[in-house]
């Protein structure tokens, strides 16, 4: 595949927060590492004083909060997030989305970027609210085969990652 | 000689002790008694109250019983006005956590914020500690129902049932002679009528006397607190038969 723009094949736009909860980013080039790296950071600081874990809920609300105080400041991150989690209690999993203005949804689905723009419509029409996982992982495949389609950047695949309760595991992407 | 080592608060005794510390929890050991009791499916949480008057205005003054939070309440014992000052302490920090997390806080957690302030007295020099000892009573989606107690050096620990204030060692003997594990809160109300009434100097009760506070959950699993009104306590006493003869003449 040609293209104007080449991605970076190896960039992973995730982040591990906790044992049950993940963080994926996008938006401007050093914030989103700065802004990831600094919640990354208090979420860990968080379990090792309390000897607990926030959920996913409070994680967000806490990124939320985060993104906020930023937003008010002289100069706000600009950084678009999607954080994903199985809660540790309940054993439900989550999902939110997050822009740069700091408005948090909780969603079924969510693309951030160029590429929500392509996926979005896919997602609309294949997803149901009693899905499984399996079924999740093949819509991710259909929305990664239609930006290869469609999209005009040199698309180099993506990073899946998925949580079975506790672990995340990660995909390799399809590369071409 | 003893002025030496307790006329300021920071300075270790010989012995390797506190006095300002240690008189602090004698000032509490004089207070009206405060119980906590944890059944399976709630707390309970009784106090004495010293100051009655029947000039005093019942339901506006709670005297003993506090409500920290929405999963969480208090029992004070020693001085109210020091009190005062942590529940506000407590208050704000568990709305500061609300407002971060957007979940209340867990209970352990507005415990030790609590008691870190507490312990700063007994370090940094100039001021007194807080003469107060409570003990919280509170729920949360990973603990449970949980039942702890501090006191003025910052230490703190989580019982299943505990007593503070005067009489303390005789109510603390009571409730482990009747403490039933995996009681209902029925039951801990009852047990903890029963051990006010043997501490406590008058033998009849009334609910002038005393102040009674729960923490359950509803039917559909939202947590509740509830400050007990006069005339509830009324009825559990008179249930259990620790009610004034003539206060029932009176109301009946």
């Amino acid at each position: 595949m040609r293209g104007a723009t080449i991605l970076k094949a190896t960039d992973n736009k995730t982040r591990d927060l906790n044992s049950h909860t993940l963080m994926a980013f996008s938006g401007e080039a050093g914030d989103t590492i700065q802004f990831s790296d600094y919640i990354e950071a208090n979420v860990k600081l968080y379990s090792m004083r309390n000897s607990t874990e926030l959920g996913p809920s409070a994680v967000a609300s806490f990124v939320r909060a985060e993104l906020a105080r930023s937003l008010r400041s002289r100069n706000p991150y600009n950084v678009n997030l999607l954080l994903g989690g199985v809660d540790p209690i309940s054993q439900k999993p989550h999902l939110y989305w997050l822009d740069y203005l700091a408005s948090l949804a909780p969603v079924p689905y969510a693309a951030h970027g160029y590429a929500q723009y392509y996926c979005l419509s896919i997602l609309d029409k294949h997803h149901h609210p009693d899905i499984d996982l399996e079924k999740g992982m093949q819509l991710l495949q259909m929305c990664a085969d239609e930006l290869k389609r469609r999209m005009p950047i040199d698309f180099k695949g993506a990073i899946a990652r998925e949580s079975r309760g506790q672990e995340w595991h990660t995909f390799s992407g399809s590369r071409q | 000689m003893s002025r030496r080592y307790d006329s300021r608060t920071t300075i270790f005794s010989p012995e390797g002790r506190l006095y300002q510390v240690e008189y602090a929890l004698e000032a509490i050991s004089q207070a009206g008694t405060a119980i906590g009791i944890l059944a399976s499916d709630g707390i309970v949480l009784a106090a004495e109250r010293k100051v009655t008057s029947k000039l005093l205005e019942q339901d506006t003054s709670a005297e003993k019983l506090y409500i920290l939070n929405d999963n969480m309440i208090c029992a004070v014992a020693g001085m109210t006005a020091d009190a005062n000052i942590l529940i506000n302490y407590a208050r704000q920090a568990a709305q500061r956590y609300l407002l971060s997390y957007n979940e209340d806080i867990p209970c352990e957690q507005l415990v030790r914020r609590l008691c870190d302030l507490k312990q700063g007295y007994t370090q940094h020099g100039g001021l007194r500690p807080f003469g107060v000892s409570f003990i919280y009573a509170g729920f949360d989606p990973q603990r449970q129902f949980q039942l702890y107690q501090s006191n003025p050096s910052g230490n703190y620990g989580g019982w299943k049932a505990t007593s503070v204030g005067a009489n303390n060692a005789s109510a603390q003997s009571l409730l482990k002679q009747d403490y039933k594990e995996d009681c209902s809160l029925r039951e801990a109300c009852g047990l903890a009528v029963k051990v006010l009434s043997k501490t406590m100097d008058s033998t009849k009760l009334s609910s002038e006397k005393i102040e009674f506070a729960t923490v359950g959950r509803t039917k559909d699993g939202k947590v509740y607190h509830h400050l007990w009104a006069a005339e509830e306590i009324d009825v559990l006493l008179k249930e259990h038969g620790l009610a004034k003869p003539d206060d029932s003449a009176e109301t009946g």
